[in-house]
């Protein structure tokens, strides 16, 4: 039972509301982009998707563990990669990843087993002992993947993961994530304001000013226009 | 339950290792109580003088005075330095990341504690090591005896840093912190002098001083270098370090702590 579910979730600071009823569901394996400009209220729900904060209104189910209720079930289901970089930078990759799986209660043998996996699978296993200072922000956004990995969790949360990386490592990363939630039936949720990291196939959510103006398949949601003018079109309309 | 000790001994190796990197913020650690004992002190010496008071038996010079304050003082930057790192943290998203393990919040912000209480003790042992040398003996049992009040004191002012930087966004400037938490408690304490000798001067300063935790944190440390237990100063220390530690947890707790506020 995996997957990402979220009802009618709301939350305001003080006066200010930054999410309005918003609900959507994202089945494993499905690689799900959070189409919002800046604002849009996409750090504020992933803040609630990791408990940072909670609100009292609306439900977030994580592989059918409810975060209000089940915190610490639902916590283990997740894999998170934060918009600001939290790798030690003057630690190797293998060391950071390390810290995090004793986080997780993973250590010794199959503490290693699991990072190298990890690392394997994002094409990172002969970094794993270079200084996370020393990898240039494509490498070190793969090691913060690898190491949202290591835990095994059935879902992937990305908070704009590419911001500040040039157009190959954006790419690359974009892809590599494709690939990961096809291959391994993990839920992802992608969150971005970049339309050209969404592919056709992918479940598209787009969130304006706290409320969710579309949830579709990306194909659907642009119809025949490219998903920039769509974009530009939603967001412009709403404005 | 093997789970949390895993992670206890990941945060406190994780200290350990940033610590051991800063060291240029080891040698300030050292030095600054270093300069209060060697200059201040020897200063001072001429001016103030010392009736004999439990725990001492004998007179006493004001070097051999300040040395539990200046152990409360390395204590007392060090979890205020903590705290800025949690904040700093905080902003860098790695608090955040800290904040995700599956493990009780309680928990994990324990383990940030006695990772810092880690540290702290590590520290006054290279400045006992150090007085020892420069000619300030204590007595061979104070060595050991003081280690279970660092820990209380480790806990309890790492407990004040942590509900510090949970309640007080502010707090990344550390001059802040300098001029309206260390130096207030530092110097309204018995840190520097004995309270008698403050409720000479001011009887409303002793007052102060008799309430500060600092105080209390300092005298449990005092009486333990000279193998004595100040149930009064465990106790206020204690109840202090309660206090600090329900207030970081109400801090960090999703559902109402200044976490919430808008970054």
């Amino acid at each position: 039972m995996g997957g990402l579910k979220i009802t009618d979730v709301s939350f305001s600071y003080g006066a200010k509301t930054a999410l309005n009823g918003v609900s959507f569901e994202v089945k494993p394996g499905q690689f799900c982009a959070l189409l919002g400009p800046n604002g849009a209220g996409k750090s504020t729900l992933f803040a609630l998707l990791t408990r940072l904060f909670t609100t009292r209104q609306g439900q977030i189910t994580v592989a059918g563990a409810d975060l209000a209720r089940q915190p610490r079930v639902a916590l283990a289901q997740i894999g998170v990669v934060f918009q600001q970089s939290t790798l030690d930078l003057d630690l190797s990759v293998r060391r950071n990843l390390r810290y995090f799986a004793a986080l997780h209660g993973l250590s010794g043998a199959q503490a290693e087993v699991r990072i190298l996996a990890a690392l394997e699978r994002l094409d990172m296993a002969e970094r794993a002992d270079e200084r996370a200072r020393d990898l240039n922000g494509g490498h070190r956004r793969r090691a913060e993947i690898a190491r949202a990995l290591i835990h095994d969790p059935a879902v992937l949360l990305l908070d704009e993961p590419t911001v500040g990386l040039d157009a190959a490592s954006r790419r690359a990363i974009t892809n590599h994530v494709h690939d990961l939630a096809q291959q391994t039936g993990k839920t992802v949720l992608w969150a971005t304001h970049l339309t050209d990291e969404v592919q056709d196939s992918d479940q598209l959510v787009v969130l304006h000013r706290g409320q969710i103006l579309a949830n579709d398949s990306c194909a659907t949601v642009r119809g025949d226009r490219p998903l920039a003018d769509d974009f530009l079109l939603r967001t412009g309309a709403a404005t | 339950m093997r789970t949390a000790f895993i992670a206890l001994a990941a945060i406190i190796q994780r200290e350990a290792l940033r610590f051991i990197r800063q060291r240029e913020r080891f040698i300030a650690a050292l030095v600054r109580p270093l300069v209060w004992l060697i200059v201040f002190a020897a200063g001072f010496r001429a001016a103030l003088g010392l009736s004999i008071t439990p725990p001492y038996q004998t007179y006493i010079t004001y070097e051999i005075y300040i040395v539990p304050g200046l152990c409360g003082m390395i204590i007392l930057f060090n979890g205020m330095q903590s705290a800025l790192s949690l904040v700093y943290d905080r902003e860098m998203g790695s608090m955040r990341l800290l904040l995700t393990s599956p493990l009780p919040r309680w928990w994990l912000l324990l383990c940030r504690l006695i990772a810092a209480t880690v540290i702290s003790g590590l520290q006054v042992y290279a400045f006992l090591a150090i007085a020892a040398i420069y000619g300030i003996h204590l007595p061979w049992q104070g060595y050991v005896l003081v280690l279970p009040a660092l820990i209380i004191a480790g806990l309890t002012l790492g407990a004040l840093g942590l509900a510090l930087s949970s309640l007080i966004r502010q707090l990344e400037n550390f001059a802040g912190v300098m001029n309206f938490v260390i130096f207030p408690m530092f110097f309204l304490s018995s840190a520097l002098y004995p309270l008698w000798k403050m409720a000479e001067s001011s009887e409303l300063l002793h007052d102060i001083c008799a309430v500060n935790p600092f105080t209390h944190v300092v005298e449990l440390i005092r009486f333990a270098l000279y193998g004595q237990l100040n149930l009064t100063a465990l106790g206020w220390s204690a109840l202090a370090g309660v206090v600090f530690l329900a207030l970081a947890l109400w801090g960090y707790d999703p559902s109402h702590g200044l976490t919430r506020h808008k970054r």
